[in-house]
């Protein structure tokens, strides 16, 4: 098993773990990390790309690694407005669920999550 | 290869229209973000027309000079460099979006409108900033030519959107933009894992580039069916729509009206040029028929689900699920024929015109339903008693957009479902044209419970919570006109829409 191959198994694994994790958590937190998790096995993928396609004696073709930064870029501002969506959300409810039961159940609930 | 005259590799005269398209609406967010609350409705109100003025501009010379507008960034050529590219679709698309952002522009003046002498408020410059990005991200999903840049544009769309979720800041609202956001984060991590897929096996996320080189081959296979999911996650269509209903009746009346009307279309285009451009000729009859399937239950599931609302504006949510299914027909109905092109066929019209017109139908009926809300205090179905009587304008404009949902003559919808039920025949697929009658039954259901309700009802309701402006019931009016007026176009499919196809 060479490098590249490695890399895309960690890619792969990480994929796995995010989109477990993403469907199985009921936390918005949870989801977000996942979402992250998810979202750099993906990046990881690209870098495996770039290094395939790169021509003889470069380390990496140029392409998919611009591509990444952006991705990046966008994924910060997605996991950054999420972030600040469940802040407020804490800030409205006292707690962070997405589950819009009755607001007595709720204080019951004591803010779990 | 493309012929060089259908896909010019060099700009064309009018393509600085398509940048100007895009920069317009940025200048004016950065422009309010400087100047601040008290300067944005005069900047939203240059914006607007001229954005309006370009789109037609744009439209004009697409439906004058029969072939795409192209723009190359910095002169840079794909695969390296970005092309703009407006074909008929786009500037369809592109003049709907101009139509309906500045009618919502118009509308919601009277409720996002700064007071003079008054210490400024923080939703209105939110509300008209969020207004022209979801302008710019739209211009860019409908103009983009790159499988990447298509992404970004995507997420703009996204994060422009799920803001306007939430504008009032309401515990339900707030839960409902959280949930959109998931959802919408899920479709583009898979929409971006399909692109890296692509630009490894292909070397290029041009769509043109790659519609002369795509193969059919595992991986082709495993990237489409990757990016699909995300953007069918991105457009609610069944069984991933459970976050529109409460984000799209949770947001305030104008921002509704934009979300169900462009937002979720600017997903399905993209799905739409992954299938029929990106790979002309590679999408099977089974991948055509799963996602006509989807769209078929989507019909069905949201009609029901529309029948049992208790609120107004949760119908007309539920109402936009189902009239999404009916896009979805595109793929197994244009996709199947072998004896045309698909932008020839009948189904290729009747999906598109079902666009448009559900664009301009379901923003009319929001504002509507806003108008509304507004004059009785509440949206509840079952007390709309008298609501005929104090709004007759409105109470009109329910009944016309309703026509259009319904497939009703003389409206857009009405040809819309027309060229669909003559595709579904000329193919012999007699099971979509099942579906969509029944799916014409439960619309009317739906529309006259409403209008039923509001329409009859002896007395006038009990109080009156405010006045509305009449001027804003025209412009919903008007929308809903627009509607009606799509309904005479020809009965064929159309040139414009097969303008900038190979």
């Amino acid at each position: 098993m060479n490098a590249l191959t490695l890399f895309g198994l960690c890619g792969a694994a990480l994929v796995g773990l995010g989109l477990f994790g993403l469907i199985v958590n009921p936390q918005p937190l949870r989801k977000i990390l996942a979402f992250n998790l998810l979202g750099n096995g993906v990046f990881l993928l690209f870098g495996v790309v770039a290094r395939r396609g790169a021509a003889a004696g470069l380390g990496g073709d140029p392409v998919p690694q611009a591509l990444v930064i952006t991705a990046i870029v966008v994924a910060f501002s997605a996991t950054a407005m999420a972030v600040a969506l469940l802040l407020r959300l804490f800030e409205e409810t006292g707690q962070a669920t997405l589950s819009s039961d009755d607001p007595q159940n709720a204080d019951a609930d004591g803010g779990r999550s | 290869m493309p012929s060089p005259t259908i896909f010019p590799d060099t700009t064309t005269t009018e393509g600085f229209l398509l940048v100007l398209a895009i920069i317009l609406p940025v200048t004016g967010i950065l422009l309010s973000l400087v100047l601040g609350g008290r300067y944005v409705e005069r900047i939203v109100l240059v914006v607007l027309p001229t954005g309006l003025g370009i789109a037609a501009a744009v439209f004009a010379a697409v439906w004058r000079g029969g072939h795409s507008l192209v723009y190359i960034v910095g002169g840079w050529k794909p695969p390296l460099g970005i092309a703009l590219r407006a074909d008929g679709i786009s500037a369809a698309m592109m003049a709907t979006t101009a139509v309906v952002i500045c009618a919502v522009g118009l509308f919601a003046r009277a409720e996002f409108g700064q007071p003079r002498g008054q210490p400024e408020a923080r939703a209105p410059l939110a509300f008209w900033i969020l207004l022209l990005s979801i302008w710019t991200g739209l211009n860019m999903v409908v103009l983009g030519d790159d499988l990447f840049n298509l992404y970004v544009a995507l997420e703009l769309l996204t994060f422009a959107a799920v803001p306007l979720v939430c504008l009032k800041g309401e515990q339900e609202t707030l839960r409902a933009a959280l949930r959109y956001l998931l959802f919408a984060l899920l479709g583009s991590v898979f929409y971006l894992f399909g692109t890296a897929l692509i630009y490894g096996a292909y070397g290029t996320l041009d769509i043109v580039l790659l519609s002369a080189q795509i193969r059919p081959e595992r991986v082709t296979s495993i990237a489409v069916a990757m990016m699909t999911v995300g953007l069918l996650a991105k457009t609610a269509l069944f069984p991933l729509h459970l976050w529109l209903p409460p984000a799209h009746a949770g947001a305030p009346a104008p921002g509704s009206a934009v979300l169900s009307a462009l937002v979720v279309k600017g997903s399905f285009i993209l799905i739409v040029r992954l299938w029929f451009d990106a790979m002309p000729g590679l999408s099977n009859f089974a991948g055509a028929q799963m996602l006509g399937t989807l769209g078929a239950a989507a019909i069905l599931f949201g009609s029901v689900l529309a029948l049992r609302q208790q609120r107004l504006k949760l119908l007309i949510a539920y109402s936009t699920i189902a009239q999404i299914g009916y896009l979805f027909f595109i793929f197994p109905l244009a996709a199947g024929s072998g004896a045309h092109e698909p932008w020839g066929s009948v189904a290729w019209t009747g999906g598109w015109l079902q666009l448009f017109s559900h664009a301009f139908a379901k923003a009319a009926m929001f504002m509507a339903a806003g108008l509304i809300a507004e004059a009785l205090g509440h949206d509840r179905i079952a007390d709309l008693g008298g609501a005929g009587r104090v709004l007759p304008i409105t109470m009109f404009t329910f009944g016309l957009a309703g026509l259009s949902l319904m497939g009703v003559p003389p409206s857009g919808g009405f040809v819309a479902k027309w060229l669909l039920l003559v595709a579904t025949v000329m193919e012999g697929q007699w099971w979509w044209a099942v579906v969509m009658l029944v799916g014409g039954l439960l619309a009317g259901g739906y529309v006259f419970m409403v209008l039923g309700k509001a329409l009859g009802g002896a007395s006038e309701p009990s109080k009156l919570c405010a006045s509305v402006s009449s001027s804003r019931e025209i412009v919903a009016l008007t929308l809903a006109l627009c509607a009606v007026l799509l309904g005479l176009v020809p009965l064929q499919p159309s040139e414009l829409l097969q303008i900038g196809r190979p």
